[in-house]
């Protein structure tokens, strides 16, 4: 499906304000011949937080990855926050963002990896900063000041001129969440965040996760970790081979599965 | 909030200086350890090698220094001339220059490289092949020799009209034969640095928001820096010694100067030596320029490399201890 063919048939959401954060109907990408997503349906409205869940392979990383175009939808319609990812409108026709454009868009989403991807080459407090002073232009001592608030709020102020290596996973991917915060995003995306953890060091990263869906963030998170998608999401979508099976409330899809699939991915993962 | 992991752990204990294997400390053995003498393991076949090396060493040089045939002290005459010195600052003028010219063409190439447009990648591709395919000292003539082809250049615009021979003076020739030469060498350099960088780091940097260039510039050149550095500089002590062959076309430059005097005083070996002694000079400084900046670009990275300060300083403290553990 092109661009064009997304505009024919859209309901376009009322206005951003009302529209859910992200909205996907029919989402399609394919790398070469391999179809990854086969049109996924999917909503995640304000300040909710869904987790997406489903066995390896199934597409959890290229949908999140899709939400902040850091991948091309291949077809379907994708919006975040009201816009269509990767265009604007004007009119009726679907014009493709400069490379400047999608970057400005990518600054109020969050994005926190399996595998933490923290600058090594910098100190905590300067992964902290540089994002905001080059994409936000903001000034040294005011991203500084954020990002010490922010870095305290994760337990971490005392770590502030430490390089990432002298840290430890959990620490380091509490600094990687700060740092997705200090850019204030209105939607976080979190990728396995916990998968390369030591078990001891997941309970400290879940905690600020925890903390941060309290005070009203939307996020859309791919976990294993049931007991966290029980007790913190509002909804849970299983993914299979490309395409949602089925999705509900947390507690009803992690109890309760309906879909045969379902149960034997939550039987698989306990 | 949450308790910080890494703060509750336990520092390791301070390691002894006289900490032996356990095989070489009896079970039974009661004694303070600090009362018991270190006896350090010998190396006789080290040793031995040394003794063989020094002697060797000593010979050569003995051969060297009562030569008469080097001429010494017109060895030491030249090496202060005047011409000698101008040559040699061009010497090191040209090689930064072109060590400039070929970095900075060198990161375009490679960025052109790993772009998505086969155009692009192509073309930089066709420049490598065709600078690193033909040798240096051709394209250096080639160069030279430019107005033969083109006794006046256009660049294909209207009212440029320029002569060739007035612009392509044996330095200009010389600027661009060994620049665009190390161009191709330093793409190559610089495309093994970017590629060794992990692709989530430019992931993170754009899905920060950050654009291709800052996180080309911010997060992955600087990266990089650590594979792109040794061999570079390898590559500015090989130019160096490669900004020898301008002397072919008439560039004043060290071997030059040497040969220009040489020919008026038909001394050829003890100029050559002069020449030799500069080189050397000049490479040492580089070798330790590099180790610096090696240094300073593995931040964060992995454990600095000590300084030959450092080390000494170590050597010193070490040996305060033990020697402080045996007089208590
Ligand atoms: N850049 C890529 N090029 C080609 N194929 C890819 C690429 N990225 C992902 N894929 C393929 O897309 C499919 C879905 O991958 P994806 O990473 O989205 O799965 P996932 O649900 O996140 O799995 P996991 O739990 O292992 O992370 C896989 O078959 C994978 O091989
Ligand atoms: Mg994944």
């Amino acid at each position: 499906m092109t661009a064009t063919d997304q505009v024919k048939n859209q309901e376009q959401p009322a206005s951003p304000g009302e529209s859910p954060m992200v909205w996907a109907e029919g989402v399609h990408k394919s790398y070469g011949r391999n179809e990854v997503l086969k049109g996924i349906e999917l909503t995640v409205g304000r300040g909710e937080v869904v987790c997406l869940i489903g066995p390896s392979g199934s597409g959890k990383s290229t949908f999140l990855r899709c939400i902040n175009h850091l991948e091309r939808v291949d077809g379907g319609r994708l919006w975040v926050d009201g816009e269509v990812v990767g265009y604007t409108q004007r009119g009726d026709k679907l014009h493709e963002l400069s490379d400047r454009e999608i970057c400005r868009r990518r600054t109020h989403i969050g994005m926190v990896f399996q595998n933490f991807n923290l600058f090594p080459h910098m100190t905590v407090l300067d992964n902290l900063i540089e994002a905001p002073r080059r994409a936000l232009g903001q000034k040294k001592g005011e991203a500084t000041q954020r990002a010490l608030a922010l870095l305290e709020q994760v337990g971490l102020q005392d770590k502030t001129h430490a390089y990432p290596r002298h840290l430890s996973g959990g620490q380091q991917q509490r600094v990687a969440i700060a740092r997705a915060l200090c850019m204030e995003p209105k939607l976080m995306l979190f990728d396995e965040p916990t998968s390369a953890l030591d078990p001891e060091l997941v309970g400290d990263v879940l905690a600020v996760m925890r903390d941060l869906a309290a005070t009203g963030m939307t996020m859309a998170v791919v976990t294993h970790e049931m007991s966290f998608a029980r007790d913190v999401a509002d909804r849970v979508v299983f993914f299979d081979d490309g395409q949602v099976v089925e999705e509900g409330p947390a507690a009803r899809v992690i109890t309760d599965p309906q879909h045969r699939r379902t149960q034997a991915f939550l039987r698989a993962v306990r | 909030m949450t308790g910080d992991a890494g703060a509750g752990a336990q520092a390791p204990p301070a390691p002894h200086v006289d900490d032996q294997p356990e095989s070489q400390r009896p079970a039974e053995l009661s004694v303070d350890a600090a009362e018991l003498t270190i006896v350090p393991q010998r190396h006789i076949g080290r040793w031995i090698a040394a003794a063989v090396l020094l002697v060797i060493a000593a010979l050569m040089v003995n051969s060297v220094v009562s030569n008469e045939r080097f001429q010494w002290d017109v060895v030491n005459t030249y090496l202060r001339d005047v011409s000698i010195g101008r040559g040699l600052w061009l010497t090191v003028w040209l090689t930064a220059v072109c060590m400039m010219v070929g970095a900075a063409l060198g990161v375009l190439l490679a960025v052109m490289r790993l772009s998505g447009n086969p155009v692009i990648r192509t073309a930089a591709f066709g420049y490598v092949a065709f600078f690193r395919g033909t040798p240096v000292l051709v394209q250096l003539l080639l160069w030279f020799n430019l107005a033969a082809l083109y006794p006046v250049i256009t660049f294909g615009l209207p009212g440029v009209n320029l002569d060739a021979n007035a612009i392509i003076t044996p330095l200009a020739a010389a600027i661009l034969g060994l620049g665009l030469n190390e161009a191709a060498y330093m793409s190559e350099i610089v495309r093994a640095g970017i590629l060794s960088v992990d692709h989530g780091q430019q992931e993170a940097a754009g899905a920060l928001g950050l654009t291709r260039g800052q996180t080309m510039r911010r997060v992955v050149l600087p990266q990089a820096m650590r594979v792109i550095i040794p061999p570079t500089g390898n590559e500015t002590i090989g130019m160096l010694k490669t900004t020898s062959l301008v002397s072919v076309i008439a560039v004043p430059d060290l071997l030059y100067a040497a040969q220009t005097i040489y020919s008026r005083t038909f001394q050829p070996i003890p100029l050559l030596v002069v020449a030799s002694i500069w080189y050397l000079v000049v490479t040492s400084v580089l070798s330790v320029g590099q180790f610096y900046l090696e240094r300073r670009f593995s931040r964060g990275n992995r454990t600095l490399a000590p300084t030959p300060l450092m080390r000494l300083r170590a050597a010193v403290s070490t040996h305060a201890a033990l020697s402080g553990r045996k007089s208590s």
